[in-house]
């Protein structure tokens, strides 16, 4: 207990935005119409790419010769990817269905 | 250059958040993904460029061929796949987040062994990527077809739990105690795998739209867990954006079906209700046919039609939206009444009709069109069956009591088109069909509409 509470005194800046993130992302999303529904998971499933970030410092830090820790950087950077551009791709497309025609 | 990249994420962040809010209105959805796009790019390019690092260029090499195959894969699928197969490719994509969550803390581990708070972070990052990995690639393809039972063994709920405190356990047994072992690492690893498909077997295709959407908001938490590990503002800020809109969207999801959210992670859902075998004499079932509909419908004033996932599975969005126009041009007042667990993801059956140009204002929700079944000559009911069922309402034995339904029984005259007599997902008659007001219209969905769209012009 003492470890955590430590952690978050030390850490107290992330502790903050983690709380201040989690109200503005339920703020954001709050009553939107049913017909956004699909668009929002997948362009919100496109987002959480962003461990791709994560799995790019994974391979930048990894030594050259260190071939287990490349080859699991360089899987991760590939699965990260497809999910950032395949996510926003098939979101970009699904909401071009949504036009106003008139 | 720290300070480039900071600049860089930071804008990265508020492109996120602005984003993920224009795509809660239909007006602005398009400019809100496209914005959180260049963002999310332009955290790639910094993370990759600015640094003060000196990297071999094998390390750059390997980071663009990764980066460029993957992106002309993501590519090709989100261009090429059908539109009808959009929950099972969400929730591949959404496996693959989890997934490289997962691996990144397998790496991480062995640099952090000694520092027990990261030990924390990189355990849970495996474990929910694991979960999320292994349970997504079950819902796609439970969403696909090709894994088709439903496995029902004995206290599968039970099982699954005790699996799920053993795995947690663990967790904490190996943070207290300091094991910094690879194998228990990957023994962690395998464990989340097994769970996430334990999780997601057992689950019936009508609730998937709870498991995709909760699916969706773990892979957020797996990054924003990264996150923390990498004290990395972008991926803790979209991970938990992405957490929290996801948690959002899964309890509205459970709201529909009435089930609490706890009942959805450690509960009974599509798994116990086999007790409902009871065979009360539901009286006779009425069948009709495409000229007989298309009469009904052709003298109506206000006809609502009620689509489902069997719609999807038969393709027959852009003949349904033939008949609408027929009908409308004969001066009846045609609309959609659109359950919000109606398909297999939540807005399933929105962009299904959107594909096929359908206005959305036509689109109407639950709680909107319910008071108009009163009003409707002939109600059409297109490949749905649960969310239509009666027994919702009357039948406290139902394992469906107390969903919210579309109160079709209301209306004058109900025409069910449906390819036999099977139950739907639970399993469970619906005394709708059994309605004398109801006639059903048997067959494919795509070939019955289109003899009735045919009988239609003839008139």
């Amino acid at each position: 207990m003492n470890e955590f509470l430590e952690f978050v005194n030390n850490n107290l800046q992330i502790t903050y935005i983690l709380i201040l993130s989690i109200f503005v992302g339920i703020e954001v999303i709050k009553s939107i119409p049913a017909v956004l529904h699909t668009p929002l998971m997948s362009g919100a499933n496109a987002l959480s790419g962003v461990v791709i970030v994560g799995a790019i410092l994974v391979m930048l830090h990894s030594a050259p010769e260190d071939y287990l820790a490349l080859s699991l950087g360089f899987i991760a950077v590939v699965l990260g990817i497809l999910n950032v551009v395949g996510g926003f791709a098939v979101t970009n497309r699904m909401l071009q269905m949504f036009k106003k025609k008139k | 250059m720290g300070i480039v990249l900071n600049i860089i994420y930071l804008i990265a962040t508020i492109t996120f958040i602005v984003g993920l809010k224009k795509l809660g209105h239909p007006e602005t959805a398009k400019n809100g993904n496209l914005i959180a796009a260049a963002g999310m790019g332009l955290a790639i390019v910094g993370t990759i460029f600015i640094h003060d690092l000196s990297i071999s260029p094998v390390i750059y090499i390997l980071i663009g061929l990764a980066i460029l195959m993957g992106s002309i894969m993501g590519w090709l699928i989100a261009i090429k796949i059908e539109m009808t197969k959009m929950p099972e490719l969400v929730s591949l994509f959404n496996g693959f987040g989890g997934a490289s969550a997962a691996l990144i803390g397998l790496v991480e581990f062995s640099k952090n062994v000694d520092d027990s708070m990261q030990v924390i972070t990189i355990v849970s990052g495996i474990i929910i990527g694991a979960i999320t990995f292994s349970g997504s690639l079950i819902a796609w393809g439970k969403l696909n077809g090709s894994l088709k039972s439903v496995v029902k063994i004995p206290q599968y709920n039970a099982v699954n739990n005790i699996f799920f405190i053993g795995i947690i356990a663990f967790a904490i047994f190996m943070i207290a105690t300091g094991v910094g072992s690879q194998i228990a690492i990957y023994g962690l690893l395998a464990a989340g795998l097994i769970y996430g498909i334990l999780f997601v077997l057992p689950i019936g295709g009508a609730d998937m739209p709870v498991v995709i959407s909760l699916l969706n908001s773990l892979t957020g938490i797996a990054a924003a867990i990264t996150g923390i590990l990498y004290s990395n503002m972008v991926m803790l800020v979209g991970g938990i954006l992405v957490g929290s809109a996801g948690i959002i969207l899964t309890v509205a999801m459970c709201k529909a079906m009435n089930r609490t959210l706890g009942s959805v992670i450690f509960g009974a859902f599509g798994g116990d209700n086999t007790v409902t075998g009871e065979n009360k004499a539901l009286g006779s079932i009425k069948s009709t046919n495409p000229s007989d509909a298309a009469v009904m419908m052709n003298y109506a004033t206000n006809v609502i039609i009620v689509p489902g996932y069997g719609l999807a599975v038969a393709q027959a969005q852009h003949v349904i939206h033939e008949l609408e126009e027929l009908l409308s041009k004969k001066g009846v007042n045609v609309k959609y009444a659109i359950h919000p667990v109606a398909g297999r993801m939540p807005g399933h059956m929105n962009v299904l009709l959107a594909e096929s140009n359908v206005e959305y204002n036509m689109l109407v929700e639950m709680d909107d069109i319910n008071p108009q079944f009163n009003n409707a000559d002939v109600v059409l009911v297109v490949g749905a069956n649960d969310v239509v069922n009666p027994a919702a309402h009357n039948d406290p034995a139902s394992p469906i009591y107390g969903m919210p339904i579309l109160d079709v029984e209301k209306a004058k005259h109900i025409i069910v088109n449906k390819r036999g007599m099977s139950a739907g997902y639970a399993g469970i008659e619906n005394e709708l069909f059994y309605n004398s007001k109801t006639s059903m219209l048997f067959g494919d969905a795509k070939a019955a509409l289109t003899d009735l769209v045919a009988e239609l012009k003839n008139m």
